[in-house]
């Protein structure tokens, strides 16, 4: 089903949609060894979400949604490293911060383009702070990484555990929330009016829509919660290295919503948990090329289904409920 | 009278080429205006002109007295400019209401809302479907847009500029590529189209044009050739030449 706004179709969540959310609480119960690979995939998935409120639904292309995850991972990682800033909710607020900042900064400059200039434009900007932090090594520790960090117990309470069992409920709550938040924007008239200038543009110019302000701020959004994203890799992890910037983890992030599907918000569920296991289970399998394995998956999908795995599940669900009529 | 919209001394030029000379052009409050002319005499560009799509070389653009000459697109849509497209510009994978619901969003300033769902917006769909059942167009409110058939994506195109209610509806080609049967249909929905709203029509469809118009300006490479009734336009030789001359070259 693809989760879309409109004048005439309600809004309610549908149980299915809860699906998600219960799978993950069973999984921390029944598979404790899987928990720490589960924090991550949870981090992924909210950032693939960020990526697909921005090109899902406003057609934003992008290379360089890293720099944003990257900026929160590095901003939450110093501050915690350096700076004495230890409490993790105050450090995932100032990642949201400046990866908004960064949203609205690059935004107007560079939402005036589209298409592939746009696209060069984002890896530029990814490729251009992954310098700056290469380079800026008494601050980040350049190609060694960031360790060191320190955070504290959530709220002085829920201590960030060996086994992540802590790390794990606190990205599957900050994923609940960021998945509250897109919904709501999705749906809302202002995601209405992005699937618009995705759709046509000029038509959104000639009804005197804003059309380049709406996609800024959508940005700006999308880049904050993608800041977040990387605060909570890194809180989860205790440590940055500077992949979180590169632009082949962009490209890694774009093949996962596409795997999942784009424009459906659950696609974002979808691709970074099959593409995590996928690779979790290739590289024990087959830890030289397991990489073959991902390309393959991806290039089916692109051949066959343009609308990715959820794209299938639809496409199948038609059928029955054609065959039923 | 009173002028809604007036281009004073308007140029467009790209490079040596002219396309727009000095054109000084009124349309009155409430006209039934067309804009006529062979093939690239410059009429899109003069619309595009209008709209704000292309910025004019030289010259002036009122709305309503004030100058727009400078004025964004969206700008000049909240001022009350309307158009539609010759070549359908529609949101296609979407159903027709919202087509119509997203200008009717823009229009009454809820389409930057962030949180409340766009479905729980009555009035909004409201407004839409009533719009839509004056064009005929109630049962396919739910169809997507690019599953009808082309006269009524045709139809789909004014009922999202009148959801903007403008003062100044440009209607570039309403009745393009629509099979004579269907163009009838759209003739009678422009002529029930509210009296107070001005409207220019762009059309090659000369029965169209002197059905509907009450004026007429031709426009030949760039320049106003003459303006005047239907009457005066059909009697006038240059008219004649210009399009006589065009089908000896065809």
């Amino acid at each position: 089903m693809i989760h879309q706004a409109s004048y005439h179709a309600g809004a309610r969540i549908g149980w299915i949609e809860w699906l998600p959310f219960a799978a993950a609480i069973v999984v921390f119960f029944a598979l404790p060894e899987y928990v720490p690979l589960g924090a991550r995939i949870l981090v992924y998935i909210l950032f693939a979400l960020s990526l697909d409120l921005i090109l899902g639904y406003a057609g934003i292309i992008t290379l360089g949604h890293t720099a944003f995850f990257g900026l929160g991972a590095y901003v939450a990682g110093i501050l915690g490293a350096k700076a004495g800033v230890s409490d993790p909710l105050l450090q995932l607020a100032a990642a949201g911060a400046a990866a908004a900042v960064l949203g609205v900064a690059t935004g107007a400059v560079i939402l005036r383009a589209r298409g592939l200039t746009l696209l060069m434009l984002t890896l530029a900007i990814t490729t251009i702070l992954m310098e700056i932090a290469n380079k800026a090594t008494n601050l980040t520790g350049g190609a060694d990484g960031l360790s060191g960090i320190k955070v504290d117990p959530i709220l002085g309470f829920f201590k960030f555990d060996l086994f992540g069992k802590t790390a794990y409920l606190y990205c599957l709550l900050a994923l609940l929330i960021g998945w509250f938040i897109v919904r709501r924007l999705i749906y809302s008239p202002f995601g209405a009016s992005l699937v618009g200038i995705r759709e046509n543009v000029v038509r959104m110019h000639a009804i005197g829509a804003p059309a380049y302000a709406r996609l800024v701020a959508v940005y700006t959004i999308s880049g904050t919660i993608a800041g977040c994203a990387g605060a909570l890799l890194m809180q989860t992890n205790q440590f940055v290295g500077l992949n979180v910037l590169s632009f082949e983890f962009a490209g890694e992030l774009l093949v996962m919503l596409v795997l999942g599907g784009v424009g459906r918000i659950y696609g974002a569920f979808v691709g970074p948990l099959v593409y995590m296991i996928a690779q979790d289970q290739l590289a024990k399998q087959f830890p030289e090329y397991w990489y073959f394995g991902i390309g393959l998956l991806l290039v089916a999908v692109v051949l066959f289904a343009r609308g990715g795995l959820l794209g299938i599940v639809d496409a199948i669900a038609g059928k029955l409920r054609g065959a039923r009529r | 009278m009173n002028a809604v919209l007036e281009t004073r001394q308007l140029c467009k030029r790209f490079g040596a080429l002219t396309v727009a000379e000095n054109i000084d052009f009124r349309l009155e409050a409430g006209a039934r205006h067309a804009l006529i002319g062979p093939n690239g005499a410059g009429k899109t560009t003069f619309v595009n002109m209008l709209t704000g799509r292309l910025a004019p070389s030289s010259g002036r653009i009122l709305l309503g007295g004030d100058d727009i000459t400078e004025s964004r697109q969206a700008a000049r849509v909240k001022r009350g400019l309307g158009r539609t497209f010759q070549i359908n510009t529609l949101f296609r994978s979407l159903p027709v209401l919202d087509n119509v619901a997203l200008g009717i969003a823009e229009r009454s300033g809820v389409a930057g809302r962030l949180w409340r769902p766009a479905s729980a917006y009555r009035e909004i769909r409201e407004e839409a479907m009533e719009l839509l059942a004056t064009l005929g167009l109630a049962n396919d409110a739910a169809s997507h847009v690019l599953d009808l058939p082309y006269g009524k994506q045709r139809l789909v195109e004014i009922a999202i500029a009148l959801g903007l209610k403008p003062r100044v509806l440009l209607l570039d080609e309403p009745a393009a590529g629509v099979p004579s049967v269907e163009s009838e249909r759209i003739l009678q929905v422009l002529d029930a189209l509210p009296a107070d709203i001005a409207i220019l029509i762009i059309e090659h469809d000369m029965d169209l044009v002197f059905r509907f118009a009450q004026r007429i300006t031709v426009l030949v490479q760039g320049e106003i050739l003459v303006e005047g009734t239907p009457g005066e336009i059909s009697g006038d030789r240059r008219v004649h030449e210009v399009y006589l001359g065009e089908q000896h070259h065809a």
